[in-house]
């Protein structure tokens, strides 16, 4: 389950919301969500996220297997914080997860990787004098996106191969090839970056 | 037009390549060779992933050591893990990413990936998450980022080495339909009877190059 959710074509409001106003948006709750350390504001936070995604009319099929995980890390980061520290600070970081990653989500449904990549590079444009390349972090931003979905792949096929061998609970089965596979990943995709022409342009 | 001139590779004190002279003028040709023959170092060769250590490369006329970026924009490079080619959430977003630099808007990207698409197969997948897709469309999609800028060259580094025979046959089979020059580094020796020229490497040398019978035979012999 890929924890940030893919494009869901639609055209609720927030849909046709420009993607660098949305980008904004969510940098603004995020930052907020690291800001504040009340548990009844970040819940208000959380309230504000759900209620984006009554208005961007997400299916429920596809909004199911997220909430599904969210609340799962949030239950258990909520027991062990509130086991090693308080019951307010395993609320607030939990709270902090869910509208965090609830946003993050909510902008990724409704708004096309390459409209995200494209607002960057217009919003960074006026710093290329500073020497930011906005090409670069358009595309550092792109990748990631895409990066959540294809680590999250990797880890469930080395899962499987580890519960093939009866080592389902040993870390060393799942880190070892997870990291191989990843650092593979990341050669391979370098080189696929360089043969499409990334990097040439600036 | 592919021209190796003397050239040779080295990772360290490991000669890859030794001494390769090669002129391409032929639109199917065919790398063939054992593990660790140094076919795919030669085939990196054409677009500049990788650089000789001695001797030189010539594209269309041009060196890809000094002309990187243009070379890259007239060879077209698909990898055997299309997962690893593969950058953007969905397949149409993927190909559009090719023509980033181009002149396009980004609707009008979107509309030339789409047709892309459906001109390989893909009709109506501009929109489905692309790691999503069959491991035959995969590699529809990765060849699609590359037609898409109708680059003049397509090398192709054991494209098939993951499909089922069915879309080994079909990627074989869009190859062949292609007007570009196309260069596939493969071990899939039954797919090579449509094509001019394989050339054989062993041990960093170019061993055979031959029309795919005899060469086929010498390589055959090698690996025995």
């Amino acid at each position: 389950m890929n924890p940030l959710g893919l494009y869901a074509p639609g055209s609720s409001p927030l849909h046709r919301l420009p993607a660098g106003a949305k980008f904004l948006g969510m940098l603004l709750l995020v930052t907020s969500t690291v800001l504040l350390s009340s548990p009844r504001w970040l819940a208000v936070l959380c309230l504000a996220v759900a209620l984006g995604y009554a208005v961007a009319r997400i299916p429920a099929r596809r909004l199911l297997p997220l909430v599904r995980m969210l609340l799962l890390m949030a239950a258990v980061l909520f027991a062990l914080q509130a086991w090693l520290l308080s019951v307010h600070d395993a609320a607030v970081t939990a709270l902090r997860l869910v509208a965090a990653l609830g946003a993050a989500s909510l902008l990724t449904f409704t708004t096309r990787v390459d409209a995200v990549v494209a607002a960057l590079e217009r919003g960074l444009g006026p710093l290329r004098r500073f020497g930011v390349r906005p090409a670069r972090v358009g595309l550092f931003v792109g990748l990631t996106l895409q990066a959540v979905s294809t680590l999250s792949g990797i880890a469930s096929s080395v899962q499987e191969a580890a519960r093939a061998r009866g080592a389902e609970r040993s870390l060393v089965a799942f880190a070892v090839p997870f990291l191989v596979r990843t650092l593979t990943y990341a050669d391979e995709l370098g080189e696929a970056l360089a043969a499409r022409g990334a990097g040439d342009e600036d | 037009m592919i021209e190796f001139d003397g050239v040779g590779h080295r990772y360290g004190e490991r000669v890859v390549l030794a001494d390769v002279d090669l002129v391409i003028p032929e639109r199917r040709v065919a790398f063939v060779g054992l593990n660790g023959s140094g076919k795919s170092t030669l085939a990196r060769m054409i677009n500049g992933l990788v650089l000789p250590t001695t001797g030189k490369v010539l594209v269309e006329g041009l060196d890809p050591a000094k002309k990187g970026a243009a070379v890259r924009r007239k060879v077209g490079f698909v990898f055997t893990n299309p997962d690893s080619q593969i950058v953007m959430p969905t397949a149409g977003e993927d190909v559009a990413f090719s023509l980033r630099r181009s002149p396009l808007s980004r609707a009008q990207r979107a509309e030339r990936a789409r047709e892309v698409l459906a001109e390989h197969g893909l009709d109506g997948y501009a929109d489905h998450p692309a790691h999503q897709l069959s491991g035959g469309q995969k590699q529809l999609l990765a060849l699609c980022g590359m037609l898409v800028l109708d680059p003049d060259v397509l090398v192709c580094d054991e494209p098939t080495t993951l499909l089922d025979l069915r879309n080994k046959r079909r990627f074989v089979q869009l190859l062949g339909q292609l007007r570009q020059q196309v260069v596939l580094v493969t071990h899939d020796l039954d797919l090579l009877d449509d094509f001019e020229r394989v050339i054989v490497l062993d041990e960093g040398r170019v061993v055979a190059d031959d029309r795919p019978e005899p060469a086929l035979r010498h390589y055959r012999k090698l690996a025995e």
